[in-house]
């Protein structure tokens, strides 16, 4: 499944203070469209407005034209999935269950798993590369375990939007390469946001830059990436080349006295 | 490409482990029936059950003594255990229980009000204190869960501290309206009220306890897949489809009300739900279909074999059967806090 998510002047403020401030940002269906900029630049803030779990003060998520604020958690549920930031989980369920939880949206609630769920969950352990832990109790696992398991959870929602908040922290480079793969491949319109900016340039189709809650920059990762946008948004120098192997903007870091 | 286990293990192992609690569920049946200051072979205490011919005084002491106590222990017992069990994934606590969160100590409040006043007449005991043990439970969870909140989270410690101090000033309370009633058979009920006991289960208390637990744990099985939905947090239910506020609302009213009924009918009982839903834990999981069933069997069961030490170990003394409960599971408790994984939030 997959969908288009548009943006119109989205804002949400707290405390008088506008965390994002009109925010505007298309993505077809299918595109993997990125969120860079520095911590509190409002990245988080804007994808939990899209994913529902804040309400922004302005503007409107719109996917497929359907206005995501106003649908109930379950509608929204069956369209977009995501992997919250507290879901600490420290209850004994194992990996199995934490992921046919992704089935939830679709149920109603009395309603037990059948066993074409128990495969979903099944073949999304095995896409993240966790089938061998599936019968381990959940909290017993690591960090980039628990990240996999939780964006299996998601996979197992059948979303027509994936929306991700930094998916590759805590995992090792070589699950980062895959989880974003596998995010890619989906064939769901992803909205991620993401720390690390090769990774963006690499799997983004379209970069948005955002400082102190306004989108500075869109555009390709080519068009984005630029020497002069990285030290004026985040003050460091740079040299930006293309990579010979993956075509994509290679960035490297120069120390400030270099 | 499917990795599973055999499918049999699992559903082999949980109906193993009901098999034992029914039998186990059974013999304390049986014991309480039969043991106590009169004894009578188990047996007899068969043949009187099963409606056998047994012209001896013995009839009487099972059927109209014994068993409705026995079977409030039952209902109390399985009714602690399962609000025990859907607080703690209410407040994603381990340490969440109906006595630890001051709970039972608000419903002792509203029935202890209600029986000195005198209000309701005829339907006092049956009727209007449970409904106002209802309204001090429902009360006292909202008092402790408004205090223990910050800014949507909720630390454990936060939550006991509030429990425990909530749970004193409530039981104080109890205490002093017993007390300035100044009817000599309200001292032994105030004590009665702190710690809990089955000594006053009669046939026509029975009923509405049995009614609002069957019914009560029926709906919360029904409700197994949201109730998992809330170990994965608020932000992680929310994400989940589960309209997370409005869902718990409705919990925190049944948790409250199934707490109440049971205070009312036996006074404030620790420990039970807060020890029998962590045993059920290890034994089938935290998935709330397979947990809630199995909780409810092992509150019956302990609590059925405390009342039958209660009555027994200091007889013809009847111990509140509260004293036992928190002789041992106090240091369980303990024990369950120490052993806490490391980095895990208490």
């Amino acid at each position: 499944m997959t969908a288009t998510l548009r943006l119109e002047g989205l804002s949400y403020a707290a405390d008088g203070r506008r965390l994002v401030d009109s925010a505007d940002l298309t993505a077809a269906p299918g595109e993997t469209v990125g969120l860079v900029g520095p911590n509190g630049s409002g990245k988080t803030t804007l994808l939990r407005c899209v994913y529902g779990t804040l309400r922004p003060s302005h503007g409107r998520a719109l996917l497929d034209g359907d206005d995501l604020l106003t649908m109930t958690p379950k509608a929204r549920a069956r369209r977009v999935a995501t992997v919250p930031q507290d879901g600490q989980l420290d209850f004994e369920l194992t990996v199995r269950e934490v992921v046919a939880m992704g089935r939830s949206p679709h149920k109603r609630f009395w309603e037990a798993d059948t066993a074409a769920d128990a495969d979903l969950a099944e073949a999304a352990l095995d896409r993240v590369g966790i089938a061998a832990l599936a019968d381990r109790a959940f909290p017993s696992l690591s960090g980039g375990e628990r990240q996999r398991a939780l964006v299996a959870r998601a996979l197992v929602q059948r979303p027509a939007l994936l929306v991700l908040d930094e998916p590759t922290n805590h995992l090792d480079i070589r699950y980062q390469l895959e989880i974003l793969t596998l995010i890619r491949e989906s064939g769901t319109t992803n909205l991620l946001a993401l720390h690390d900016l090769n990774l963006a340039a690499y799997y983004c189709d379209r970069v948005h830059v955002l400082q102190e809650g306004r989108i500075v920059a869109s555009g390709t990762p080519h068009e984005v990436l630029t020497a002069e946008l990285l030290a004026t948004v985040y003050g460091v120098t740079a040299e930006v080349s293309t990579h010979p192997a993956t075509g994509a903007p290679t960035v490297v870091y120069l120390p400030p006295s270099a | 490409m499917t990795r599973t286990t055999p499918p049999g293990h699992g559903r082999l192992r949980y109906t193993l482990v009901l098999g034992c609690l029914a039998a186990a569920l059974a013999t304390a049946v049986v014991a309480g029936l039969a043991l106590g200051s009169v004894r009578i072979p188990p047996g007899q205490v068969i043949t009187i059950l099963t409606g056998g011919a047994d012209p001896g005084p013995f009839r009487t002491i099972v059927l109209d003594v014994r068993l409705p106590r026995v079977l409030l222990g039952v209902i109390v017992g399985a009714g602690l255990a399962v609000v025990g069990t859907v607080l703690q994934a209410l407040v994603r606590n381990r340490l969440a229980d109906p006595f630890l969160l001051g709970i039972s100590s608000g419903a002792s409040a509203g029935a202890a009000l209600v029986m000195v006043l005198g209000i309701g007449g005829g339907i006092t005991t049956t009727v209007a204190m449970p409904a106002a043990a209802f309204a001090g439970s429902l009360l006292a969870l909202a008092l402790v869960y408004g205090l223990a909140r910050r800014r949507g989270a909720m630390t454990g410690g936060r939550l006991v501290l509030a429990g425990v101090a909530v749970a004193y000033i409530l039981s104080a309370l109890t205490t002093l309206i017993l007390i300035v009633s100044a009817r000599p058979e309200h001292f032994q009920e105030a004590m009665y009220w702190t710690f809990g006991g089955l000594g006053s289960a009669r046939w026509s208390t029975l009923l509405l306890p049995a009614v609002v637990l069957t019914l009560g744990t029926a709906l919360l099985i029904a409700l197994a897949r949201p109730l998992d939905l809330l170990l994965a947090g608020e932000e992680g239910a929310t994400v989940l489809g589960l309209d997370s506020s409005r869902f718990r609302a409705a919990v925190f009213v049944l948790a409250s009300l199934v707490t109440g009924v049971m205070v009312a009918a036996s006074g404030a009982v620790g420990f039970i739900g807060l020890l029998v839903p962590h045993a059920a834990r290890m034994a089938v999981g935290a998935s709330h279909r397979a947990l809630l069933p199995v909780a409810a069997l092992g509150g019956a069961v302990i609590l059925v074999a405390a009342d039958l030490a209660a009555r027994t170990v200091a007889a013809p003394q009847d111990v509140p059967v509260g004293v036992l409960t928190a002789l041992t599971g106090g240091p369980a408790f303990l024990w369950l806090m120490r052993r806490r994984p490391e980095g895990a939030p208490v």
